[in-house]
């Protein structure tokens, strides 16, 4: 998926990578630099990043996926997070999280193709009395069930 | 290497210094038991079963990571050893399938043979649910990662063992994996399935599609190029059903490429063989007996003159094979007039260093690129046409040694460079003589080696002169400081190897070019030392044993001249016959010509296709067609085939019994695994009858042993090499004796020819160039997944998978100049003809320059090469020619 146009994002790594040199302890400051400027890693700026440092491509996307803060999709306008607590599971999670996906058609970690939405699990929101919980930018919507996916995140079904 | 002693649960052990706890038990026969520790990788240490107790250290080292020391005393068996690793096997198990009876990797398991020295027969742990899907798209190996326990193993080989780095541990915890860039499947990825990772996989994870057992194996010699891995053939019921590398040599040490591990059983089994003679019946093809079709050769072969047959000869045939139809040639036909492949490939190599060292061979061996401080590799892909070589190379560059990559293409081994001059296509001499100027002015030349060995050295001095930095740079492209740093870096890195291959013979100046490294290597003095030299590397599996075996139109065997007397009278003696006069015969590019004039009338091809690999095809094509008579002797009816009056059914090499000698001169055993197929016939017996029926007493062999002992009577290089001697592994020439082991290294005391000689150069450009109305340079080479006109590999389907078609890889920007856009069809225009293929945009391209294999008959792109020769080598400029691309309207 690539959101931002070609000449933007090579402008921007360009920039990056100007001021770094070709060794290998710089991949996490560089990746972490072009994470700042474009909100997410996108696979062409993680090409040119192992190009630069003579890295195999899959070694970058190795150290990357180990790390919790890089991301791999731009982020949608809205953001919906869903509870994978222990509380939030016994009381139906699963269910919750199924529907979501279903109607936005994508996974934990993606953003819709019209960057609309998207869409995150946490471990847990500290709200366990409202399980199961589901917060959608800032607000808290808590014992979720499949309809009420529908009323919030509207009729938009998705393929 | 000094040795250690150690006690192992009380037993008393002798190891090597710098040896781990682990290799030292190992080597007493004392069983650890490891998951992630392999003799191929660097330790690693993460599964934790190999942990020890030793004496003196606290906790529970891991034996495959800690070094053995003198008087270490080391516990394997301890109670809490073993309840560390059973911890460790009850976490694997937890979420490992339970299916092992119907598992792929039943009875080879090692997680299945660690829990059963251990003795666990349940699941301790609650069962926990992974589910991945499983990745398919190879088409010779899956992986399923619900089998995966994360040992690392194969991400390690493709890194450590291949140097591809196709896949790596992604994600953590719960969501760990292994993965491709991008986490795409292998087929999207730039895995090159050569399977290295497959093979030490310890589960079920990754997995041969082929699992069948073998009932027998076979050691032999790949078929495909030049590096000669050994591999072994596995039998099952008459069919060769799998393929594995052999650990205990000194070429391939276990590794193989995909055409190896792969690509070398289908084609034999193929529907497609040829199982009859064939004879040309009014136009059509008969199947005849094999002595209707014999008789018919014979006496068909006997109306001609000397002068107007020509031979071809095959760089894909054993020793025996090639010594066979050249002394079918000269002594039985009374011809010069043979040739083979090599003309196409490394004629220069062979003139150019005859010129400058004596002997044209690659000068060191394969074992020795560990040893190089710096390798300097140009005109060489070496990772797509000698792939184990490759291997080699990224795995000293990961130890330290250097590497300058001079191509103008983005190869695989750009990645690794330290240096990458980019040279325009056709630049080289004025490249390595720019580099030779600079090493001069800065007084960096080996002055002692030089005053010692060498000769000439004013001229090359003299000539230097016209090499300034700025002229290099305006001819090559590529900015002075890089030259200067390539030439510091070659020069001050002792010792430093040169490698080259098409990319520098392929011109219309190939001697030159070989003749530029050599002066480069000499004036540094890197000949003659382990990790240095002049390595061409050869391109089929045995064209160096070919062109040992005299089938050139100039040499007999081992080189000896056709024009000296004494060689004629020798080889009389020896064969027992009179031999025709001492004047070469003609050369295959010449051999067209004459042909197409009508001069030759009658051709005898064994194993080639040259309707493919001759450039100008089309005219090589008309020049058959005109031929009165033309046998064809091969395994499949190729394109050359088709137009022969004869076509005799050879075997492959799992059929026959022979030898190959590799790129490093090291002469190897072929063997027998499987019977003919069909009613085809071992090659080297075809050309024993032809000899017989026309009244020779010279072919009476039993079999390719006593070929290679009368071999060894008349080739000095080749005079101590035997069947028996062979039993033990390959030999490198030069072998003169019985008792000699062989020569791993060239040129150590002396050149052969006394004194190594400095040539002047001047700079030549390419014979056409792009214009206005041919603006881009079509520049040719190979790909990793097919061989030479693919006859081989093509009948491989998993092959094809890879690479089913040939691609036009353009520049970007020449492609939008264009309106060109990925995959479309183009057609691809020279003075000569045209092509049509699909475009592949790629920055590996430089601008200007277009690319294309010459693997595909559909698309035969030495229609448009250009067929100009260098003088000295009559190679023809396969690599340098213009073209003009155009889309094609007509498709989609
Ligand atoms: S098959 Fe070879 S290239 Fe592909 S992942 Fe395995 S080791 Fe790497
Ligand atoms: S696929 Fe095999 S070799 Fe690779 S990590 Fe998994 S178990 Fe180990
Ligand atoms: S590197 Fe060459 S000889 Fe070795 S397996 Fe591959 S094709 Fe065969
Ligand atoms: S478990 Fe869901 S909010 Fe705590
Ligand atoms: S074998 Fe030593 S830790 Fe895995």
């Amino acid at each position: 998926m690539i959101i931002l146009a070609e000449t933007e994002v090579k402008d921007k790594l360009d920039e990056i990578l100007s001021h770094h040199s070709a060794n290998r302890d710089e991949l996490i400051p560089i990746l972490q630099e072009v994470q700042e400027a474009l909100g997410y890693l996108p696979q062409e700026a993680m090409q040119k990043v192992a190009r630069f440092l003579h890295l195999p491509e899959s070694a970058v996307f190795g150290v990357s996926t180990f790390y919790a803060q890089f991301k791999f999709f731009p982020t949608g306008k809205k953001k919906v997070r869903l509870c994978r607590g222990t509380a939030c599971h016994v009381r139906g999670a699963p269910h919750i999280l199924e529907e979501v996906e279903k109607r936005l058609g994508i996974k934990p970690g993606e953003t819709t193709d019209d960057l609309e939405y998207s869409l995150e699990t946490i471990a847990c929101f500290g709200s366990c009395a409202l399980a199961p919980v589901m917060v959608v930018d800032d607000n808290v919507y808590g014992r979720m069930t499949p309809k009420k996916v529908a009323q919030i995140l509207g009729d938009k079904k998705r393929d | 290497m000094s040795e250690i002693r150690l006690i192992i649960n009380g037993i008393k052990v002798k190891a090597n210094r710098g040896a781990t706890v682990l290799e030292a038990a190992q080597a007493a026969g004392i069983y650890i038991p490891t998951l992630c520790a392999d003799p191929d990788l660097e330790p690693y240490g993460s599964c934790r079963l190999c942990v020890v107790e030793i004496e003196g250290m606290r906790g529970l080292p891991t034996a495959c990571t800690t070094p053995a020391t003198d008087n270490m005393v080391v516990h394997t068996e301890t109670p809490a050893v073993n309840e560390v690793r059973r911890t460790v096997i009850d976490l694997l198990i937890a979420d490992h399938p339970m299916d092992c009876l119907t598992c792929r990797k039943n009875q080879q398991c090692e997680l299945q043979k660690v829990a059963a020295y251990l003795g666990i027969t349940e699941r301790r742990f609650p069962r926990t649910n992974r589910s991945f899907p499983v990745d398919t798209t190879n088409p010779f190996f899956d992986l399923d990662r619900n089998y995966c326990i994360l040992c690392a193993k194969c991400v390690r080989t493709c890194h450590e063992v291949t140097g591809v780095g196709a896949i790596d541990l992604a994600y953590r915890g719960y969501t760990a994996k292994v993965a491709t860039f991008g986490d795409k499947p292998f087929m999207e990825s730039i895995c090159k399935s050569c399977g290295e990772c497959v093979v030490r996989c310890p589960v079920a994870a990754l997995v041969p599609k082929e699992t069948r057992q073998p009932t027998r194996e076979v050691l032999t010699t790949c078929p495909y190029c030049g590096v000669g891995c050994q591999m072994y053939l596995g039998i099952r019921d008459g069919e060769i059903i799998s393929v594995r590398g052999d650990r205990d040599n000194q070429v391939n040490m276990g590794r193989l490429c995909v055409k190896g591990r792969f690509g070398a059983t289908e084609f034999i089994h193929h529907p497609e063989r040829l199982s009859s003679p064939l004879v040309r019946r009014n136009g059509e093809f008969a199947e005849v007996s094999w002595e209707e079709a014999l008789d018919e050769v014979a006496a068909r072969l006997r109306r001609y003159q000397p002068e107007e047959i020509a031979i071809l000869s095959s760089a894909k045939c054993t020793n025996e094979e090639n010594y066979l139809l050249q002394k079918l040639g000269r002594a039985v036909l009374g011809t010069h007039n043979i040739d083979h492949c090599a003309r196409l490939c490394h004629s220069p190599s062979v003139a150019g260093l005859a010129t400058t060292f004596g002997s044209g061979a690659m000068t060191n061996s394969i074992g020795d690129i560990k040893d190089a401080a710096c390798i300097f590799a140009i005109g060489t892909n070496t990772t797509e046409a000698h792939p184990v070589i490759g291997f080699e190379m990224k795995k000293a560059v990961r130890r330290g040694t250097k590497l300058i990559v001079a191509n103008p293409r983005e190869i695989e081994l750009v990645r690794h460079a330290d240096i990458w001059l980019r040279q325009r296509p056709g630049s080289d001499v004025a490249l390595l003589m720019g580099m030779c100027r600079v090493i001069v002015d800065e007084g960096l030349f080996d002055a002692a080696f030089i005053a010692e060995r060498c000769e000439n050295f004013d001229a090359l001095k003299s000539s230097l002169q016209a090499f300034d930095l700025d002229f290099v740079s305006r001819i090559t492209g590529v900015p002075q400081e890089q030259i200067v740093a390539a030439a510091r870096l070659y020069a001050t890195s002792r010792p430093a190897a040169i490698f080259y291959a098409m990319g520098i013979t392929q011109h219309s100046h190939g001697t030159d070019n070989v003749i530029a490294t050599a002066n480069l290597a000499m004036l540094t003095g890197n000949v003659g030392k382990p990790g240095s030299g002049i390595n061409p590397l050869r391109g089929q599996n045995n064209v160096q044993g070919a062109c040992d075996m005299g089938a050139l139109p100039n040499v007999y065997p081992g080189y000896q001249a056709v024009t000296s007397e004494a060689v004629k009278e020798k080889f009389e003696a020896g064969w027992g016959c009179s031999l025709p006069p001492t004047k070469p015969g003609l050369a295959v590019t010449d051999v067209f010509e004459a042909a197409y004039n009508g001069q030759i009338k009658a051709m005898y091809i064994m194993g080639e296709n040259p309707i493919l690999s001759e450039p100008q095809a089309k005219h090589a094509e008309e020049a058959l067609r005109r031929l009165e008579f033309l046998v064809v002797q091969d395994i499949f009816l190729s394109e050359t085939a088709r137009l022969a009056h004869i076509v005799l059914p050879g075997v492959t090499f799992a059929e026959k019994d022979g030898t190959f000698t590799n790129t490093e001169r090291r002469v190897q055993r072929v063997r027998r695994a499987i019977a003919p197929i069909g009613n085809a016939k071992p090659d080297w017996w075809i050309i024993c009858q032809i000899g017989k029926k026309m009244g020779s007493q010279g072919f009476n062999f039993a079999g390719p042993s006593q070929i290679m002992d009368e071999i060894a009577r008349l080739t000095p290089s080749y005079g101590g090499i035997s069947y028996r001697r062979l039993e033990k592994g390959g030999l490198q020439w030069p072998c003169p004796t019985k008792e000699h082991p062989g020569t791993p290294i060239l040129h150590t005391q002396a050149f052969t020819r006394g004194k190594g000689q400095f040539m002047p150069l001047e700079f030549k450009p390419s014979m056409e160039l792009p214009d206005d109305e041919y603006p881009l340079l079509l520049t040719t080479g190979r790909s990793l997944f097919h061989f030479h006109t693919g006859t081989m590999s093509r009948k491989v389907k998993g092959l094809n998978v890879f690479r089913g078609e040939e691609l036009v890889e353009i520049n970007p920007q020449d492609a939008e100049a264009l309106g060109i856009a990925d995959g479309d069809t183009v057609k691809v225009v020279s003075r000569r003809g045209e092509v049509t293929a699909k475009a592949r945009l790629t920055q590996a391209s430089p601008v200007g320059v277009v690319f294309m294999t010459f693997h595909f008959a559909e698309s035969p792109t030495n229609q448009l090469t250009n067929p100009a020769l260098d003088p000295v080598a009559r190679i023809p400029e396969l690599k340098v020619c213009a073209v003009r691309v155009e889309k094609n309207g007509s498709s989609g």
